[in-house]
């Protein structure tokens, strides 16, 4: 299916949110997500389906003011 | 011995008044140089997207490792309620803090809050157990509002985002203080100078909080130090009471024995 992911357009065969991220190399990393603008908890990743089109945002601490 | 009361924000006491950000710096050496050398026990963070590849959100989060200061997550260009509400959930869960420093931009030339979606964005996220610390106006109105939504810190400008320009409207802030005198006011943003944070803590403020002064100056480290000064000058000299402004001159030599003097 394709996804946004983070404003980008990829093809992906992952169906759950915790299974895209082990693929996009996020495994171990310090990151938070939303799944079409809604944030998605740690815990529910794994049962967080994705859709055609649907919009991933996955962030991580950066600098800020 | 001065009693200077230690600042409370939420229940964590602080002996620094400074709130720093950690955006701008020359490099992650300097930003932890200035750190140390402003003696700031709280710092804002911000959130962005994450590469799979280039994890340079997670080199920045070992260096926060090293601050020992406490995080004040931010939801800097916000521009809704729900992208605020959302990115402080995300900022919750990241960096295991419940401090949250609330912005909703409501404009992007001035970087001034959107002070209706602030209110309501802080009203929901109280109700979520978030402590907000919300960048505001130095209206009075919104600030009562706030403080109706849960908040307990309330953080006025002091001018626009990164301007550098000092306390555009102090008069207001003056009142503002007067206004809220049991609530933390923090001035947030718009300081440029050393003075600019001095005459905030003159006129009672209980911290500054800002960045680009510091982060964006010639020598960062130095500049903290000179900040951290200036912030403690200010305390004291609002815990000093300062004299009342007069119209004419009044003499601090004593007139009486004065020679030649003709009454």
């Amino acid at each position: 299916m394709q996804i946004i992911l983070n404003g980008e357009a990829i093809t992906t065969n992952k169906t759950t949110l915790a299974s895209l991220l082990i693929e996009q190399g996020y495994e171990g990393m310090v990151v938070a997500t939303a799944l079409n603008q809604l944030f998605v908890a740690k815990d529910h990743r794994d049962r967080t389906l994705l859709e055609d089109d649907c919009e991933i945002e996955i962030v991580a601490p950066m600098q800020g003011g | 011995m001065i009693k200077n009361n230690a600042l409370k924000l939420y229940g964590e006491t602080l002996s620094s008044r400074l709130l720093l950000g950690t955006a701008q710096y020359p490099s992650p050496q300097i930003l932890i140089g200035s750190i140390q050398s402003s003696a700031t026990q709280v710092i804002t963070v911000s959130v962005r997207r994450e590469s799979g590849t280039s994890r340079d959100g997670q080199r920045f989060w070992q260096l926060l490792k090293q601050s020992n200061c406490k995080i004040l997550p931010n939801t800097a260009g916000c521009r809704t309620v729900k992208e605020a509400l959302n990115t402080a959930q995300m900022a919750r869960e990241l960096f295991n803090t419940d401090w949250i420093k609330l912005e909703v931009i409501g404009n992007d030339d001035t970087l001034q809050p959107d002070v209706f979606g602030l209110v309501e964005a802080a009203r929901e996220l109280c109700q979520q157990g978030f402590k907000v610390f919300p960048y505001t106006t130095d209206d009075l109105v919104v600030g009562e509002q706030l403080l109706a939504a849960g908040c307990e810190v309330l953080m006025p400008w002091g001018a626009p985002i990164g301007s550098g320009r000092g306390l555009q409207n102090p008069k207001a802030l003056e009142s503002y203080r007067h206004y809220f005198p049991e609530i933390p006011l923090v001035v947030d943003a718009g300081i440029g100078l050393p003075s600019h944070a001095t005459q905030a803590m003159e006129i009672g403020y209980d911290a500054v909080l800002l960045n680009t002064a510091i982060a964006d100056s010639g020598q960062p480290t130095l500049m903290a130090k000179a900040f951290a000064h200036a912030i403690e000058a200010g305390r004291f000299a609002y815990l000093a009471q300062p004299i009342a402004q007069r119209d004419m001159a009044q003499p601090s030599t004593p007139v009486a024995g004065t020679p030649f003097w003709i009454s």
